[in-house]
């Protein structure tokens, strides 16, 4: 394949991938050069980095082993409403940590709805605390993202497929050979590679919910080594850790999961043939339910605690909310424009592993990331003047995987599909993107862009080390309510910022989608 | 020529404000934000000091002291307002600390003769619980206790890490044990006051782990009066929060200033009610209405600064083996 035409050009999305290593290597490379001898790992480092590799196993696997069934129930019905339940199902993605530790407790903990309704018949509370305990919040957490990456598997699928598979007789087991297992086996190792990194760094929840020190994760040790010993270099060398484990999971998603498409179809809406029985329609209304009420529990937990406050909060936190709306609208545009030249070299053949690159900015501690910046930016400039955008800039960079997962799967289908065509009509670069690929990712932009949005809106991140206190984003001004006693005030404020993360990603998400109809 | 003038207005405005000497404090987040002292603090010293007083937040006490030394002899900050006794020999150590020459009647149970750092307030651990439920009178007592307990971990919260001394001050080698036998009663730790707090008040526990005057602030601010603090007999571990003026501020005059005017009564009657804290010094009006109310523990516990550090990391160590079992 030597010279073979390609109708994408990968250099932009190679000179985005390198701003993101080079950015990422520049923080860990400055807090490494600041650091002065450290005292290397510890056993109780070593001891957190086991417990992190088991419970973010443990996260991956549950959480998208849940995912499947979920997904499949979703792509296999339409009914009234669908499309909000995929949306609202999100949220627990989106909530800063704090908010909605409190919310899953509100449910599950020792005195949570579950443990009570446990009491009426007589039985203990519901033990939350331990290792099931950071599984569960884990899955929480990721069993949206998981579904939604998943449910989007289904949706490449072409209608064709279907309808000749049902047309040769196949039934529901037929239909999973053929059609619905291969496309798992394509998709899953790079969503169980998305969520492993992301309980990789996890550490408020992991340590709330596993009821102690036994569950140290590393982000936590990072997290001492810095404010606790002041070794950075302890510090830095953790991180390093951490971006091993998820270089490694990344190198083995990558290798095991196959890249041949599904070939042309032509765009027509999937109608299902196969899945029209009562079991299935129970099966699927079943597990849907079961998925609403573990994900809505917790999320009304914090509807009804926030709600009596929400509209008496104090004027700081409205004018808090619109610098969020900003850092958010800013890292949207940042994201897209480093993810969907990444999207596109990746479908080159001589790039596709350049999508691992995105996995490094999550992977790496935020803590790290954000000492770095500062130590890079604090020499030249007031870091404090730069709070909110970098605060932007890190959030765009924390989302690039997850925009990858979404975008590089469709990029890679529309090439497969069109690039030929497009070969042979002389149309490549700039013109082929504008008039065939980009159209054709509509969908898949809208939604990245959403989740990049709210997940930007949601995140404290880099801005507790910046923070001006002139401007706070929503999330900050939350956790300062919080420090100062005004709980129910948080309470109110965390449902304003639900209530606004699911706006703009339901308007991005839903906008596009609906240009993409006209 | 109607811009001309207003051109002319701008470019003297900015001049003037240019002119205005500025002193940085560097404080912990909680210290800033709105409901924290900040504001109060900002406006009482402007009035006399012809200055503007610029306070940046940095995370906690332990993140403030990180952020100094991150900034070494380069920082902006004239003064760091909001280390405590655990930090300030860490802190001295820097060499970036310049002497004081504040002198004060302090109201603590210590004698305060540090030379580096001037109190600006303190308080006294404490577990905060129900009123209508009668709280354990030591540690022990608790330990043989049903009640549920949430702390915070040290590696990352300042309370945290008093409790871990608290015990140590109290229990020295028998810490260990102490430990063994709170194990079953600790629900949960977090990794800050926030969160632990938050999850008390939503019934996960029957007492966390706060100050003796966390119960002012349901009584003051809400009218509340159902929260208190179990008085523990082997005494409460103290902290006492400093401020100090580095030594290589441009503002030399200003930050002393400061530091003056922090032991006033138009700082230290701000403390009360904002930080939730004793005043280091007791304004001439008294304490608010309602600190009458607060326990007052027999004897107040503390790790002299030297000794913070070895005290901590032994205390760190025991600590984990006794929970990670």
């Amino acid at each position: 394949m030597v010279g073979r035409a390609e109708s994408v050009n990968p250099k932009p999305g190679i000179g985005a991938a390198v701003f993101v290593v080079a950015l990422i290597s520049a923080c860990l490379g400055s807090v490494f050069w600041y650091a002065k001898a450290g005292s290397g790992l510890s056993a109780y480092d070593w001891a957190a980095v086991r417990f992190t590799l088991l419970q973010a196993v443990l996260s991956a696997v549950f959480s998208v082993a849940l995912a499947i069934p979920v997904a499949r129930a979703l792509a296999r019905r339409q009914f009234f409403g669908r499309q909000a339940i995929i949306v609202v199902l999100g949220a627990p993605f989106i909530l800063p940590v704090i908010v909605a530790v409190l919310g899953l407790l509100q449910v599950f903990g020792r005195a949570g709805w579950v443990s009570v309704a446990l009491g009426w018949i007589g039985l203990p509370p519901f033990q939350i605390y331990g290792l099931h305990g950071v599984v569960l919040a884990h899955v929480f957490f990721n069993l949206p993202l998981a579904t939604r990456l998943i449910l989007q598997g289904w949706q490449d699928i072409p209608a064709e497929r279907f309808r000749l598979a049902a047309q040769l007789g196949a039934g529901p087991v037929a239909m999973w050979r053929l059609l619905e297992k291969p496309m798992l086996m394509r998709l899953v190792p790079g969503v169980l590679a998305v969520v492993f990194a992301i309980c990789l760094t996890s550490f408020a929840v992991a340590l709330t919910l596993g009821g102690g020190p036994k569950a140290t994760t590393i982000e936590l040790a990072i997290y001492q080594a810095f404010r606790f010993d002041f070794d950075l270099s302890r510090a830095a060398t953790l991180s390093v850790v951490q971006i091993v484990l998820t270089g490694t999971a990344a190198l083995i998603a990558f290798n095991v999961s196959h890249s041949d498409g599904w070939g042309g179809g032509l765009d027509r809406p999937v109608q299902r043939w196969d899945t029209q029985s009562f079991g299935a329609r129970g099966l699927d209304a079943a597990i849907i339910t079961a998925a609403g009420l573990f994900l809505l529990l917790p999320m009304a937990a914090i509807v009804l605690s926030g709600l009596p406050k929400v509209f008496f909060l104090p004027g700081v936190v409205y004018s808090s909310a619109f610098t969020s709306i900003l850092v958010s609208l800013g890292s949207t545009c940042v994201l897209l424009l480093l993810a969907i030249p990444i999207a596109l070299a990746a479908v080159t053949r001589r790039y596709s592993w350049i999508e691992m690159v995105g996995l490094l900015g999550l992977a790496t501690s935020p803590l790290v990331i954000g000492t770095g910046l500062f130590l890079l930016i604090n020499p030249i400039l007031d870091p404090s003047l730069l709070a909110l955008p970098v605060t932007a800039l890190v959030n765009a960079i924390l989302a690039l995987p997850f925009a990858l997962r979404i975008l590089v799967p469709s990029a890679r289908e529309v090439v497969v599909r069109f690039g030929r065509l497009g070969l042979a009509l002389n149309m490549q670069g700039w013109q082929f993107l504008r008039r065939v690929v980009l159209p054709r990712m509509r969908p898949q932009i809208g939604f990245a862009a959403g989740l990049t949005a709210a997940l930007s809106m949601g995140d404290l991140g880099v801005i507790v080390l910046f923070a001006d206190p002139e401007r706070a984003t929503l999330p900050l001004q939350i956790f300062r309510l919080m420090g100062s006693f005004q709980m129910q005030a948080a309470a109110g404020a965390a449902l304003l910022l639900l209530v606004l993360s699911l706006a703009v990603f339901w308007l991005l998400d839903r906008g596009w989608r609906r240009y993409a109809k006209d | 020529m109607k811009y001309l003038t207003l051109a002319a207005g701008v470019f003297c405005a900015t001049a003037a404000i240019a002119e205005t000497p500025e002193l940085t404090v560097y404080t912990y987040d909680s210290f800033v934000s709105d409901w924290g002292p900040g504001p109060a603090v900002k406006a009482a010293f402007e009035e006399t000091c012809g200055c503007t007083l610029k306070f940046v937040g940095a995370g906690d006490g332990a993140a403030l002291l990180a952020r100094v030394k991150l900034e070494g002899a380069r920082t902006k900050a004239d003064v760091v307002l909001g280390l405590d006794t655990g930090l300030m020999a860490a802190a001295e150590e820097t060499g970036l600390f310049a002497e004081h020459s504040v002198t004060a009647d302090y109201d603590l149970p210590i004698n305060w003769t540090d030379p580096v750092f001037v109190p600006f307030d303190w308080g006294y651990f404490a577990f905060v619980h129900n009123a209508d439920q009668k709280g354990p009178s030591n540690f022990k007592e608790l330990a043989d206790s049903d009640l549920k307990i949430i702390i915070q971990d040290p590696r990352s919260s300042t309370p945290g890490l008093g409790l871990l001394l608290w015990v140590k001050a109290a229990y020295g080698d028998q810490a260990p044990a102490i430990w063994e036998g709170l194990s079953d009663n600790i629900v949960t730790v977090t990794k800050g006051w926030s969160e632990a707090y938050g999850l008390f008040l939503e019934g996960e526990a029957d007492m966390v782990l706060s100050y003796t005057t966390s119960p002012a602030y349901h009584l003051i601010a809400e009218e509340d009066a159902t929260k208190t603090t179990a008085a523990f007999d082997e005494g409460h571990y103290m902290q006492i929060e400093v401020a100090g003026k580095i030594a290589g501020t441009e503002q030399p005059e200003l930050a002393d200033a400061f530091l003056e005017f922090i032991v006033t009564d138009a700082f230290q009657s701000i403390i009360p009610t904002t930080n939730w804290m004793y005043p280091a010094v007791i304004p001439a009006e008294g304490l608010p209405k309602g600190f009458e109310t607060l326990s007052q523990p027999v004897k107040a516990l503390l790790v002299p600064a030297n000794k913070a550090g070895e005290t901590r990391d032994k205390a760190l160590a025991e600590w984990l083996d006794a929970l990670s079992q």
